[in-house]
């Protein structure tokens, strides 16, 4: 089983290293039209065929896993019981030992399965998406290299080993982010996203070395098993929270997850919706026996604050992929406050049919953009009957984001409200309130960008020119093959997996929730036939300006902190070219000041230097006798 | 004869020689007053061998090596009188100063080599 979950997290790691740099050598490695296109032909194949097998062995390991002899509370204990463990070497560092090993567990195999069939939806849906694109050979090997990362964190038995992989998604989501880089802005994006997640991933290192140091190794099932003083756990699981901030994007690091949606489509639906961002709460539910009561209280905080604010922003937004970023912060705070509410169970049932649904709804965004040409809600409208499969499978990703039955997302975002209803944690009211008013935030957005995306007229108009290395041409057809069938495919799950969970339903806790999603669709569908041309964002009134503008947030940073370390890093740079540049030149010049005194000796002749040689000797001759 | 004589002598000797070696012009005359200064050590020696009845005589001795290496300093140095004059059409000292360091040559970035500034320049004519 181990050798199966090392190969699965190696396939794609040789398929990364392939498609670098096999992607073009041998043959065709000038830049011709023709060499570009095989290059990417084969790159393509490269990241597919990585992809599938890497879904392959980790359906083996799900299947060798299984089985019904599961106890225990947890719902992927009770499908996939088995486990194994195996390490490669251990690297003695003279002090406290690293082990290289991997771990298979039900958690593990539940969210590698999410990840490996995205991985792949995303690297078949790319090929169309980016046909043409010259640098589709790295963009792929990136996405592959990604997917290796993912599962490294997946499976790491170690919480270094667990780090490399964190650390190397932050890597592959800058570069991805970046992917066209020829507009500043994106390049901009990247690098915002790099610094805020490092900023969290700091937090995290020195969260996992309080760990490894206190329980004298770095192993997972050691640190749980080491039964740890509170003062330490609360200490090391506040740190390891500032690294789930950042990679989860939530409150106060979630700034850079809107701006990253500058990357491809595809890229913002396999990193920044479904995979890498969810990477932050399964550590949390990974490590869920070491968080003490006080992390958890200030994780739902958080949460709370992170899924209501998001919501609303996510309501204001006019740029549709906007719109999914910010219901991403929204949907990942859920899972926080399932977290919080002390049920890894929901949280996971959540991230995983989130994973589901959010991928498949940002794909089916890129097609609508692919296809208009135009981020902007405000550019779309109409496009039901130009591009029927995806308002259908985007219609099952909205009900799912909704809530509404018999779509996945009803059955865990019900989880999750029962698991907050049930919690014992003292913040369990603020949790239960701020869950409840965003359901029908999140049933207002969603109906909105379903509407304002599909219905009404069509104000579609071809764009003057495409944007860089995109395929931003509008010809009134469905997306390619390509991108079709990943749309399809990842429909499925998010129809119907939520059905593992039917058993454990609490229906009119589901009732409540539900009625308050059709209230908040009820009220945005009103406002939206009355008037079908103005956008429902109005509603918000007033504040509408502040939720477009995310609460003034980024603006808030800008001049706490961008602004501050600006001036001061330009303050540094003076002192650096004044004061010290300065002191070093102002020395030369002193020293050629005093050397023209210097000089007025040096004249060539010789008998001056003689002269001088014997007053010298006679001041030291008579030095030496009257004071000898 | 009192010790004083000879070493008042040398002394008088070797004031001329310092005289002449630190503002003669002529070379020749330069190593004219460096020979007087050798010969006034050579008096020194002599006279102190006998004043302390040096039973081994190294003054003397050492007076004869003296001797010697002050006709082969000679030689040389009339040797090199000789090849500067036929270089230069003149032995004055004043004018050999290709030692001398150009006053407002200060150049902080040392953008030019050093060495040529000394060896291209024959001196003040």
């Amino acid at each position: 089983m181990i050798v199966a979950a090392a190969l699965i997290v190696l396939l794609p790691f040789a398929a990364a290293v392939a498609g670098l740099l096999g992607s073009r050598w041998p043959g065709g490695v000038s830049r011709t039209e023709e060499n570009n296109l095989r290059a990417n032909r084969r790159a393509a194949w490269f990241a597919v065929s990585a992809a599938v097998a890497a879904l392959a062995l980790t359906l083996w390991l799900a299947w060798q896993t299984s089985g019904s002899g599961g106890s225990g509370d947890l719902f992927w204990a009770e499908f996939l019981p088995g486990s194994a463990e195996g390490t490669l070497t251990v690297i003695g560092t003279g002090a406290i030992p690293i082990s290289v090993g991997l771990q298979v567990n039900g958690l593990s195999v539940l969210t590698a399965i999410l990840v490996t069939v995205v991985a792949l939806a995303v690297q078949v849906y790319s090929v169309g998406y980016l046909r043409g694109d010259s640098r589709f050979p790295s963009y792929s090997a990136f996405i592959s290299l990604f997917t290796s990362a993912m599962l490294l964190v997946v499976f790491a038995a170690d919480l270094l080993v667990l780090y490399v992989g964190w650390e190397i998604m932050g890597l592959c989501s800058y570069l991805l982010i970046g992917h066209w880089w020829e507009d500043r802005a994106n390049s901009r994006a990247a690098v915002k996203a790099f610094l805020v997640t490092r900023l969290g991933d700091v937090a995290f290192l020195f969260g996992i070395f309080t760990l490894g140091f206190a329980a004298g190794s770095f192993r997972i099932d050691d640190i749980i098993a080491a039964n740890l003083p509170t003062g330490t756990l609360i200490l090391a699981t506040m740190l390891l929270l500032g690294g789930v901030a950042g990679k989860s994007a939530q409150v106060p690091l979630h700034t850079w997850l809107p701006d990253a949606m500058a990357g491809p489509t595809p890229i913002s639906a396999l990193i920044h919706a479904a995979t890498m961002v969810a990477a932050g709460i399964f550590i949390v539910a990974r490590l869920f026996p070491l968080f003490p009561q006080p992390t958890l209280d200030v994780l739902g905080v958080l949460a709370a604050i992170g899924m209501l604010g998001a919501a609303l922003a996510a309501f204001a937004q006019d740029d549709l992929k906007r719109i999914l970023a910010y219901s991403t912060i929204s949907q990942l705070a859920y899972m926080a406050a399932a977290l919080a509410a002390g049920s890894p169970n929901a949280a996971i049932f959540h991230l995983t049919s989130h994973g589901a649904f959010k991928a498949l709804l940002f794909l089916c965004a890129g097609a609508v953009i692919h296809h208009v040409g135009s981020n902007l809600l405000s550019h779309m409208g109409g496009l039901r009957r130009a591009m029927p499969i995806t308002f259908w499978t985007m219609t099952i990703g909205f009900a799912a984001l909704m809530g509404l039955p018999p779509t996945s997302g009803f059955f865990s975002k019900d989880a999750v409200v029962l698991a907050i209803e049930h919690s014992t944690s003292p913040i369990r009211l603020l949790l239960y309130g701020s869950a409840l008013i965003t359901v029908g935030v999140t049933g207002a957005y969603a109906i909105r960008a379903w509407l304002r995306t599909f219905f009404g007229e069509e104000h579609v108009q071809a764009l003057a020119e495409p944007a860089p290395g995109t395929a931003h041409v509008f010809d009134g057809r469905e997306a390619p093959r390509t991108m079709v069938w990943p749309i399809s495919l990842l429909a499925i799950p998010a129809l119907l997996f939520g059905f593992i969970g039917v058993a454990d339903m609490d229906w009119p806790s589901a009732a409540i929730s539900l009625l308050v999603a059709l209230l908040g669709a009820g009220i945005v569908y009103t406002a939206w036939r009355s008037a079908p041309h103005a956008d429902p964002a109005r509603l918000l009134g007033p504040f509408r300006a502040p939720c477009e503008q995310a609460f003034y947030l980024d603006r808030a940073y800008a001049a706490l902190i961008a602004r501050p370390i600006l001036s001061l890093a330009r303050g540094v740079v003076r002192t650096d070219t004044h004061v010290v540049d300065g002191a070093v030149r102002g020395s030369a010049r002193l020293t050629i000041g005093l050397s023209s005194f210097a000089k007025l000796a040096q004249n060539g002749n010789a008998q001056l230097y003689v002269t001088g040689l014997l007053a010298g000797v006679l001041l030291i001759a008579v030095g030496a006798v009257m004071w000898g | 004869m009192h010790v004083v004589y000879p070493a008042v002598v040398a002394a008088l000797l070797f004031s001329i020689g310092v005289y002449g070696v630190l503002a003669r012009r002529n070379t020749i005359l330069v190593l004219m007053s460096v020979e007087l200064m050798l010969n006034a050590v050579n008096l020194n020696l002599v006279t102190f061998d006998v004043w302390l009845r040096d039973q081994l005589h190294g003054g003397q001795v050492l007076t004869l090596f003296v001797i010697v290496i002050a006709a082969a300093e000679v030689g040389i140095g009339l040797a090199i009188v000789l090849a500067v004059f036929r270089n230069r059409q003149s032995i004055d000292l004043d004018r050999l100063r290709d030692l001398f360091e150009p006053p407002n040559s200060s150049d902080p970035d040392g953008s030019q080599p050093a060495a040529t500034k000394v060896t291209t320049g024959v001196g003040p004519e």
